[in-house]
């Protein structure tokens, strides 16, 4: 085994750096000029259609069982205090201040980042891209930024669906089938949840999420190597690093949060 | 009598371009990494006709397109395009630039996920405040050129590949550009694609008041649409001219070329180690 040799070090630090430089420069033109993108709607709408859309199933599938899991151990838990009526609280609060955004943003990650790294990466390796730069049209203006924008405006509309549906999961068993006074149910979760406080906690983690998510599926697609198996490592890198980064910053938010 | 109007045309072919040269290399060399892809290159591509830029795979060809369009810049030597340094040209420039060009890629690059028209419209609907019911008789025009006003509602992944170079050679002129590039339009085509690609090439140049560059290594066809040819080999321009100067030249590497020769000066052997040492002794003993 061959220690690395200074020049190693010195050429795998400045191609890190390099890599970042490139990530900050795609980020600043599309939050910059790619703001734009907004001006022309129809672009942005589509991209949510197709993101949001084809994600509402897995969301909120994922939700109502989530939901249901939610009130069976809850239920547990909360009955051993003997504050089993609490449970449309603790469900409540569950999703949407954590499980909501962060269960949303990972599912968003698989179903929507995927498919946003391996269109981008695809259509770089099918010179679309070039040809797009050849008509002197910028495929960061055109392309990414769309989708960018639809992600972030997508990810806090699932995370809500993901809760509302959750928060159903929670009543159907709590209520339905263990039997959880239903007045209490609903009546502790309208008193106990603020809306700044909890659900703005919620909304702004989802959109930190978006942008994050469905940046990382962008950024990985952008920079794929334009050969199928480039495309299929950036497809990997795209969940992997973006659940990652999801679970990280979740608790740096919550913790910031938390000492507001 | 009333004046003629200009029709349809969006961009007049541009009078202030004094010189007859649209291109003109000066001395470009461009390289990957260690390896020199054109060492001291110098041509000119003359306005309103079709320039025939010919080599051996590898030899630079793609690359010298890149460099016209702006996609890469040379590391020495100058690439002019309508009299601008292209490498000195700032974003908006370079764009405004590109506006006058089209490219044709080697396999199309159409947009999978637009119909035919669509592709076609494109830069129509990106570049011009068109009314839509004037897109679309543009588009069909175009598509008409290219004898495929009927497929407009096809999905590229329901043509063939030399029906999809044509799209991809409509959605090219859409925009009236001042020169084409055409990045080995015949390959993989069958015979009769292959000669209506050809035809087709020299009929819009000829009929549209284009200037064409066709990258190729398919030598009948080409040296037949090609009013100017340029040959490079081994990073450098070997023999330009008429095609005719071309087939008859005594250049060796031209020679090798045109007549389709395995040995010359165009090398069959990647650059190795010699035979002796890589499977013997150099004194003709085993080890």
């Amino acid at each position: 085994m061959s220690w690395w040799k200074p020049a190693d070090v010195g050429f795998a630090v400045r191609s890190s750096l390099a890599d970042l430089g490139l990530g900050a420069r795609l980020f600043l033109r599309l939050l910059g000029p790619g703001a734009r993108s907004l001006r022309r709607f129809a672009l942005v709408r589509d991209q949510i259609h197709f993101l949001g859309n084809y994600s509402l199933a897995i969301i909120a599938v994922s939700g109502l069982f989530v939901g249901f899991v939610l009130g069976l151990q809850g239920y547990y838990t909360l009955q051993r205090y003997g504050s089993g009526e609490a449970l449309g609280l603790l469900v409540a609060l569950s999703l949407v201040r954590e499980l909501g955004p962060v269960v949303a943003a990972l599912l968003f990650a698989g179903r929507a980042g995927t498919s946003l790294t391996a269109e981008i990466g695809l259509m770089k390796a099918g010179e679309q891209l070039s040809a797009m730069e050849m008509m002197a049209v910028d495929p960061v203006q055109r392309i990414l930024a769309p989708r960018f924008w639809a992600g972030v405006i997508t990810m806090p509309l699932l995370a809500a669906v993901f809760s509302a549906v959750g928060v159903i999961g929670g009543y159907v068993v709590g209520v339905l089938l263990l039997g959880v006074d239903t007045g209490a149910f609903w009546g502790q979760m309208q008193g106990g949840v603020d809306v700044w406080r909890d659900v703005g906690n919620g909304v702004i983690k989802s959109l930190v999420f978006g942008i994050t998510v469905t940046f990382i599926a962008l950024l990985q697609g952008y920079t794929a190597r334009p050969t199928p198996e480039g495309v299929s490592r950036a497809t990997t890198r795209t969940v992997v690093t973006a659940s990652l980064a999801v679970l990280g910053l979740d608790f740096l938010l919550t913790a910031m949060m938390f000492s507001i | 009598m009333p004046s003629r109007r200009p029709g349809f045309l969006i961009s007049f072919p541009n009078a202030s371009l004094a010189s007859t040269d649209v291109v003109e290399f000066r001395n470009v060399s461009f390289g990957y990494g260690e390896r020199a892809v054109l060492d001291g290159v110098s041509f000119a591509v003359p306005k309103g006709k079709v320039t025939a830029l010919m080599g051996a795979s590898g030899g630079g060809k793609t690359t010298t397109l890149r460099l016209i369009g702006g996609q890469a810049r040379a590391q020495h030597g100058q690439v002019l395009f309508a009299g601008q340094d292209i490498a000195g040209l700032d974003m908006p420039a370079l764009y405004a630039a590109r506006r006058r060009m089209g490219m044709l890629f080697q396999f199309g690059a159409l947009f999978t996920d637009m119909s035919v028209f669509d592709n076609v419209a494109f830069p129509l609907r990106e570049h011009t405040p068109l009314p839509e019911a004037l897109v679309r008789d543009i588009v069909l025009m175009k598509l008409d050129a290219v004898g495929l006003r009927g497929a407009r509602d096809l999905m590229p992944s329901e043509v063939s590949g030399g029906m999809a170079r044509r799209v991809a050679l409509a959605r090219a002129i859409a925009l009236d550009p001042e020169l084409v590039m055409y990045d080995e339009p015949f390959s993989g085509l069958d015979p009769i694609s292959l000669g209506t690609a050809a035809r087709l090439i020299r009929r819009l140049n000829d009929t549209l008041g284009l200037t064409s560059i066709v990258v190729s290594h398919d030598l009948e066809e080409t040296l037949r649409i090609a009013v100017h040819v340029v040959i490079l080999a081994n990073g450098a321009v070997a023999a330009q001219g008429a095609p005719d100067e071309v087939r008859h030249s005594t250049d060796p590497l031209v020679h090798q070329f045109v007549n389709a020769l395995a040995e010359g000066p165009v090398r069959f052997h990647y650059p190795a180690l010699s035979v002796e040492q890589d499977f013997g002794n150099a004194d003709g003993g085993r080890a």
